[in-house]
């Protein structure tokens, strides 16, 4: 274990402390429930330990090991050996929030970089340090559309083509807001259409509007006509996107959106089962001082130095207290350094690459599979890497084949969709060769003959 | 410290300008030497809202500390001085002059007697110290 | 020396990291759709590598030095973690693949589940949310939707000690509550005679850290659950400073109904510059039908020859998902890890340890710094960093001296009840040497405040950047090196 004391050693600082026994210092405690006996495994070695670590893990089938084609929110990209090489240096990874500058430079400039790059990417002005995923990072631009009209305009709408579970995290975030009104359109129970169709339902009550881009579904949709009409009511629109499509794509910033969000994981991330992640906030300049959660600012110091600091840190918990908007303290620190290390690495010609063999594969799948008797790819709109694949039989079914086949199919569309029933949400990235796509093809074809 | 003679004074450090029907609202020198560098300032009422007695109506910020404005009277917005949020430094150089921060219509001149005068003020401000 | 940024380092046309061309045939992305710039960096792999390794060496660390940060818990974050963490059975499995495929991941989950449980004394836990202050919020939102499910629909509000973590106001606030701050009593205990008059039926909890943010454990801390639970209402925990109870006390058994954990503090999972952190909730088990959707749970029992299948349960009150997928699993193997190389004795001792060096450390500088609550602490305790003789030397003076003599500063000015707070939490994993030195440093500027005052106020002297002008900052709010209208 990791106490260093020898016995002499605790002996003395005892006699320093002036009590008998380290059980002395726990007299506080009320004496019927001190010291309990734990129910637990006695301890291990590094060595025993590792190796139990290593049979948990081992008894998980991994997207290396079998084929995946599974997105919906968290995607297997290559991580450049750049990016973990730089995550493991102790400076980085065992220091804390970076509260004393003069002795964090290091935290704080990576972190005023990764505001740098994603407010670049996403075509907005600024952003913050960072949230904890893409969905409370959505949340947060619920409460800052809330708290910007001051609770006078209480509505949120939700398009029913953004990851459902972030609709469920936004829900969960603004129910206690006092006269909250949050509705989720565009066709719970059909697939939703062109987020066009939900300008009608915005008013001079709606705070915010939020849509994905590319949408849960993997399809692109001009946001610019819609943000006007947002705009015209007077509302805010925030746009939930993906950082790698922002490689190739038109960025929400151009088309007019007010709040950008998303999740981070593909920019050099694993995805370890779904955290730790990452999630990004950007916004326009005039937004700057509603943003919650922690900046860092440019400043310098006496001898006129350039420098950074965490700055608007009055508007934070632990000094408004009650009255701040956001209860964010620790943020994803090390995941942001591992996005600003990735974009850095890959930078402007490999994130285009990327999202280029992201595009260019999941069409070659789209075509393919969806020239497969009893299959066929619903799309009414441009994609990215992500397509909705209608299926002949259940989506369990078809999935369960291919798991005997060491395919990880596609994502089930029908627990969120009625109307989408035995329809599976296929990703595509770069990790993915035309013989894998040919493979998943091959073994459809058994399934359409079944 | 400045406590000018003709104002009114509330506890949470405003003071209060009034003229006829008409009562201009800002904090006091006091409060912003307290508050140190003011590097922000949000209005948060619009001209035209009817607020309350003890409505928050500005936040005004440092970068240790932040504090609440609050109206010590009732009544209806007429004008927010928004010149402030480009001009934060104003609550520090000029706390009773360019920085007011709303003017109201008084709704309940009753609600004036509760205020301190300059002289209880800076008795109040002697007792707290610093 | 200044660090250029990765902007004022690209040179356009360089490369860093290459992928393969299509092997597909080509599609086109109609133009309409597509970004005409897109600004990032344009640096080779050396680069990169060179600046951020630039950038890590203006850190301080806890790998480089104590590291006290008081409520931090900044202790040891042990190698091994790392690497189990980045096993390829954990590291590249993905959060919606089928649960057949994945019962390694569940099992640690289950077993972390299980290991909290037995540790603080709760029916049930939670893993989902991502850091302490969403486990309070996920706290705050079971209590209120507790209360509603029994039609309790006037308990508006939530008592929080004067001495909490600034979250728990924040998350109270938001979670729709109205906030009555509750007075410490001259001991640093909660004011018993405060607590039994505001306590009434409007009141739907207490939030209490124990020990508080003074390090000071609570005596009357089994009187002020039940005064709260005779008012019907609910204590919410802060976990936060678990890192002095680990086997010396549970919390579920005195009585408190909820309580986050903080993987990133008690349990050694690295601070990464700010997190990742991890914030488990356990219940008692009244609230166990309200936790957030899912939790792992056994679906089918282990037989003679098989494992137990685990999977995903949805608990019937359920206030619903507060983060996406379950939480940050990262830390879980992490933190997972390190329960298991410590065993119940393990456990036990490194709270034993966490106290032994706070009050060993207190001991040494008793007489130098005041001490506003004379009483024994826990794993950190509060000094003030001032003196009445010398007026004009702060705690953030203090703070800053500190780093020319190698040491992270401790906490400063909080918690906001002791006047020029600094709160020190060596940890269980200092040696002697170590609070030896860190101590010797301290009464070195308590005696430097007297004889030689401008040494602290112009301090750090030795820092790779002095002190930072954060009014100018906050005021001209400078938030990227590069944007491309203003390039």
């Amino acid at each position: 274990m990791f106490i260093p004391h020898t016995p002499s050693e605790t002996e003395e600082m005892l006699r320093k402390i002036g009590v008998k026994s380290i059980e002395d210092l726990f007299k506080d405690v009320p004496q019927k429930y001190r010291f309990p006996k734990l129910n637990l495994p006695e301890g291990l070695t590094e060595m025993e330990a590792l190796a139990e670590m290593h049979e948990y893990a081992s008894s998980n089938e991994t997207v290396k090991g079998l084929l995946s084609f599974l997105g919906a929110g968290a995607y297997h990209h290559y991580i450049p050996a750049g990016v973990d090489s730089l995550l493991r240096r102790a400076e980085f990874y065992t220091a804390y929030t970076p509260y004393q500058p003069e002795v964090a430079q290091g935290t704080l400039q990576a972190i005023f970089e990764f505001q740098t790059l994603i407010a670049n990417l996403t075509g907005m002005q600024v952003s913050n340090a960072s949230h904890y995923d893409g969905a409370t990072a959505t949340a947060e631009a619920g409460v800052m559309a809330y708290h910007n009209f001051r609770g006078k305009r209480p509505g949120i709408l939700l398009s029913s083509a953004v990851n459902p579970q972030y609709r469920e995290v936004v829900c969960s975030y603004l129910c206690g807001y006092e006269n909250i009104n949050i509705q989720t359109l565009g066709g719970d129970f059909t697939l939703p259409g062109n987020p066009d169709d939900l300008a009608a339902h915005v008013d001079a009550e709606t705070a915010l509007v939020v849509v994905q881009y590319p949408d849960f579904f993997g399809r692109i949709f001009d946001l610019t006509s819609f943000a006007q009409k947002v705009h015209e009511k007077g509302a805010l629109l925030a746009v939930v996107t993906n950082p790698i499509a922002l490689g190739l794509l038109k960025t929400p910033g151009e088309m007019g959106a007010d709040i950008v969000v998303g999740e981070g994981q593909p920019l050099g991330i694993p995805l370890s089962y779904g955290g730790p992640y990452l999630g990004f906030f950007a916004t326009k300049k005039e937004f700057a001082r509603k943003i919650s959660g922690r900046l860092v600012g440019e400043t310098t110091d006496a001898q006129g130095r350039r420098g950074y600091v965490l700055t608007l840190t009055a508007r934070e918990q632990h000094i408004r207290r009650e009255k701040s908007t956001s209860n964010i303290c620790t943020n994803q620190g090390l995941m942001a350094l591992a996005a600003t290390i990735y974009l850095s690495l890959v930078g402007k010609s490999g994130l285009k690459q990327v999202a280029n063999l992201c595009f260019q594969k999941a069409h070659y799948a789209a075509d393919v599979l969806g020239q497969i008797p009893g299959f066929s790819v619903l799309s009414d709109a441009p994609f990215f890497h992500e397509f909705i694949l209608k299926c002949p039989r259940s989506v369990d079914a078809v999935n369960a084949h291919l798991l005997e086949r060491d395919i990880i199919g596609g994502y089930d569309l029908g627990k969120d969709c009625e109307a989408l029933v035995n329809h599976m949400l296929i990703c595509v990235t770069e990790m993915t060769s035309k013989d894998d796509i040919d493979y998943l093809a091959s073994i459809l074809e058994e399934v359409s003959h079944d | 410290m400045n406590v000018p003679e003709n104002l009114k004074y509330t506890h949470s450090d405003e003071w209060l300008a009034i003229d006829g029907n008409v009562a201009t609202l800002g904090v006091t020198d006091y409060a912003q030497d307290q508050l140190s560098d003011i590097v922000f300032v949000e209005i948060t009422v619009d001209k035209g809202d009817s607020i309350k007695k003890l409505t928050h109506v500005a936040t005004i910020e440092s970068v240790k500390a932040a504090a609440d404005v609050n109206s010590p009277i009732s009544g209806k917005i007429t004008e927010v001085n928004e010149s402030l949020s480009n001009n934060p430094e104003l609550v520090n150089n000029e706390p009773f002059g360019k920085a007011w921060m709303i003017k109201l219509e008084i709704a309940d001149q009753a609600e004036l007697s509760s205020l301190m005068d300059a002289k209880a003020y800076a008795e109040y401000c002697s007792t707290r110290g610093h | 020396m200044t660090e250029p940024t990765i902007y004022e380092l690209s040179s356009p046309g360089r490369t860093g990291v290459r992928f393969p061309e299509p092997d597909v045939p080509l599609t086109h992305l109609p133009q309409s759709l597509m970004r005409e710039q897109l600004p990032l960096p344009e640096l080779s792999e050396m680069d990169v590598i060179r600046h951020f390794t630039h950038l890590s060496s203006l850190n301080y660390c806890i790998d480089g030095g104590l590291y006290p940060l008081g409520s931090c818990t900044m202790k040891y974050n042990p190698k091994i973690n790392e690497e189990t963490a980045r096993l390829e059975g954990f590291a590249y499995t993905h959060p919606l693949q089928p649960e057949v495929t994945i019962q390694g991941n569940l099992a640690l989950m289950y077993d972390l589940q299980e290991t909290l449980k037995e540790v603080a004394g709760f029916a049930a836990v939670t893993l989902q949310p991502a850091a302490g202050a969403q486990g309070e919020f996920t706290g705050v939102m079971i209590i209120r939707d507790y209360h509603r499910s029994r039609g309790d629909a006037k308990r508006t509000k939530i008592l929080i000690p004067d001495s909490a973590h600034g979250t728990n106001p924040a998350t109270s606030a938001m979670s729709g509550f109205e906030v009555v701050a509750l007075p410490s009593d001259a001991r640093g205990n909660v004011d018993l005679a405060k607590l039994r008059e505001v306590c009434d039926d409007t009141v739907a909890g207490l939030m209490l850290t124990n020990p508080n943010t003074l390090g000071i454990f609570d005596e009357n801390v089994v009187e002020v659950i039940n005064i709260v639970h005779q008012a019907g209402g609910l204590v919410y925990g802060d976990g936060a400073n678990l890192n002095a109870l680990l086997g010396i006390v549970r919390p579920g058994d005195l009585g408190i109904d909820i309580m986050h954990f903080n993987l990133h503090k008690t349990f050694s999972t690295p601070h990464g510059g700010g997190g990742p952190g991890s914030g488990p909730v356990g219940v008692a088990a009244h609230l166990a039908d309200f936790l957030p959707t899912p939790l792992v749970g056994i679906l089918e029992k282990a037989t003679a020859d098989l494992p137990p299948l685990y999977g995903f349960i949805k608990p019937p009150k359920s206030i619903g998902r507060v983060k996406s997928f379950f939480g940050q699993f990262g830390m879980f193997v992490r933190a997972y890890t390190y329960i298991r190389m410590h065993g119940p004795e393990g456990l036990r001792k490194v709270s034993e340890y966490a106290v032994l060096n706070a009050n060993y450390l207190l001991a040494k500088l008793g007489d130098a710094y005041h001490l506003p609550y004379k009483r024994t602490c826990m794993h950190e305790f509060v000094v003030e960093g001032c003196w009445p003789d010398i007026p004009d030397v702060h705690a953030l003076d203090i703070a800053k001296r500190l780093m020319d003599y190698k040491f992270h500063p401790p906490t400063n000015y909080f918690p906001l009840i002791v006047h020029e707070a600094l709160m020190v939490e060596p940890t269980e994993t200092e040696s002697k040497q170590s609070l030896d030195a860190f101590a010797e440093a301290l009464l070195a500027i308590a005696k430097e405040a007297r004889e030689t005052p401008e040494l602290l106020k112009e301090a750090p002297h030795d820092t790779p950047i002095g002190r930072l002008d954060e009014v100018k900052a906050a005021k001209e709010l400078v938030l990227c090196c590069w944007l491309p209208e203003e390039n």
